[in-house]
């Protein structure tokens, strides 16, 4: 059972931001409602008002330039599973887009609202970090960028401040087509683990929130594919390491941490391929 | 406090308009109220049926705008202006569509909770890739779940009526 709420239908960002500033925590952004009506049918967060941005236009659109493209935060996982742009420029990302939960989450799912609710079980916000990519946020005056890196603070925990609005996710197009990989395991409704391989490599799921792991790209970046390989196992261990497991009903964490090599090595052979 | 309690109880009212199994419908609807909870209990249709209420099971899919969604989980003034399709509309003149007949004849079910859901989602299915491949069958129905049948006969039901709807186009 859903509590009685308000349904505020605003049409630019501009005043989706006012609103969220007028009304403080008794208001939130709804955009699918695929998380946040879970939540509340459940009694988890309670909101005496939901803002429906799904009236703001300009937000649900992916578009190609030079090196990059962007998408937008309404952007339904179906329209991004069947998206030919995605096809051609981000394949890694089109195929995470087809695993993610059902047909019918992904038919009204949002990418915006997976990476604002962080979910610590999701797997764009992963391959995301390891594409470079710049997630473009608005208040009712000012716009700003911040890393996919540093997007994710913690689980269900974001940069993104309480009357800012996800609107664009702005992801650089890997040099030669197939250089960039994403792998996940889980025998749960969600994902256990996820590691992905692009410019940058990271592993999500596993812990609190998805995390570049730096020192796992320096053992494999710049090396010969025999040296790349020799390290693998390190590379592993490290990704495994700052996975930041924690065990619970997915597995234990050193089940997660053999996972993270394991999958780390096959996203290395399937991004060489 | 006081205030907004207030506030909080104001009915609001949305008029949604749609069309439900071919027929316009006007109604008004509350933000909160479920668009499960108005096909079953308003509108009185009750083959979609409320089960896990977390969009993992199916048991509540209904097709809007041809594509499935979990009802147990849409908010009713959703489908404002949009084509709503419940298992109750699927037969024409009587007639059982080939899903439907379809799973009569293969045993596609054993108790019948899942089935609606079943049916419409493997609907939208052949509608988009009217010659599925039994990987491609899985992917798109792997988030309808039945308890009864262990789904071998499921599969053979669509696969069946995706074989009668193509002589038939
Ligand atoms: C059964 C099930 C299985 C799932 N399996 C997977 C899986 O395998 N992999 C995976 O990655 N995910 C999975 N998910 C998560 C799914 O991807 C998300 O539910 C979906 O993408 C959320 O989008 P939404 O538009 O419905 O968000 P909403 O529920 O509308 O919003 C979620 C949160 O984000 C905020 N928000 C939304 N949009 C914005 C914005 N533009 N700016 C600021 N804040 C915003 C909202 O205020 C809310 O707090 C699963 C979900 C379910 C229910
Ligand atoms: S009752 Fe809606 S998906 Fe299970
Ligand atoms: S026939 Fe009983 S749940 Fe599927």
């Amino acid at each position: 059972m859903l509590r009685r709420f308000r349904l505020e239908e605003p049409q630019s960002v501009a005043e989706v931001s006012e609103l969220l500033g007028r009304f403080g925590e008794s208001a939130k952004v709804y955009a699918g409602g695929t998380e946040l009506l879970l939540a509340m049918k459940e009694g988890l967060v309670q909101y005496e008002r939901l803002v429906n941005v799904k009236n703001v236009t300009g937000l649900n659109e992916i578009t190609v330039t030079d090196g990059s493209v962007t998408i937008g935060a309404l952007c339904t996982h179906h329209q991004l599973e069947t998206s030919a742009a995605l096809t051609e420029k981000l394949p890694a990302l089109k195929k995470l887009e087809q695993n993610v939960a059902n047909v019918r989450v992904r038919q009204v799912g949002t990418i915006g609202g997976n990476l604002c609710f962080a979910e610590p079980h999701a797997d764009p916000g992963t391959l995301l970090i390891a594409l470079g990519a710049k997630l473009i946020t608005e208040k009712s005056s000012s716009k700003r960028e911040i890393a996919a890196e540093d997007f994710f603070v913690d689980a269900y925990e974001t940069a993104l401040e309480a009357d800012e609005v996800l609107t664009k996710i702005q992801v650089p197009v890997p040099a030669a087509n197939g250089r960039s990989a994403y792998l996940k395991f889980g025998y749960l409704e969600r994902p256990s683990v996820g590691v992905a391989i692009a410019f940058n490599l990271a592993v999500g799921c596993a812990g609190p929130a998805p995390r570049r792991v730096a020192e796992a790209e320096a053992l494999l970046e710049g090396k010969s594919k025999d040296e790349a390989e020799r390290n693998l196992a390190q590379a592993g261990a490290v990704a495994g390491r700052a996975a930041q497991a924690i065990s619970d009903l997915h597995g234990s964490q050193e089940y997660k941490e053999h996972i993270v090599g394991v999958l780390l090595k096959r996203a290395f052979q399937r991004a060489l391929s | 406090m006081a205030r907004a309690m207030t506030r909080h109880s104001e009915a609001q009212s949305i008029p949604v308009s749609f069309t439900l199994n071919g027929r316009l419908h006007e109604i008004e609807v509350e933000p909160h109220e479920l668009l499960l909870d108005v096909v079953r209990d308003q509108l009185g249709l009750t083959g979609a049926k409320r089960s896990c209420d977390v969009e993992v099971c199916g048991a509540c899919t209904l097709l809007v705008d041809g594509r499935p969604v979990s009802a147990c989980t849409t908010l009713a003034f959703e489908v404002r202006g949009r084509s709503v399709l419940t298992i109750e509309g699927l037969a024409e003149d009587g007639k059982l569509h080939p899903l439907q007949q379809a799973f009569i004849e293969h045993g596609g079910f054993q108790c019948g909770f899942c089935t609606p859901g079943m049916i419409l989602a493997a609907k939208a299915l052949l509608d988009e890739n009217p010659n599925p491949s039994e990987a491609e069958l899985k992917h798109f129905m792997h988030g309808n779940i039945c308890r009864c049948t262990g789904y071998k006969k499921i599969i053979e039901s669509i696969m069946a009526a995706a074989k009668k709807m193509r002589v038939k186009a």
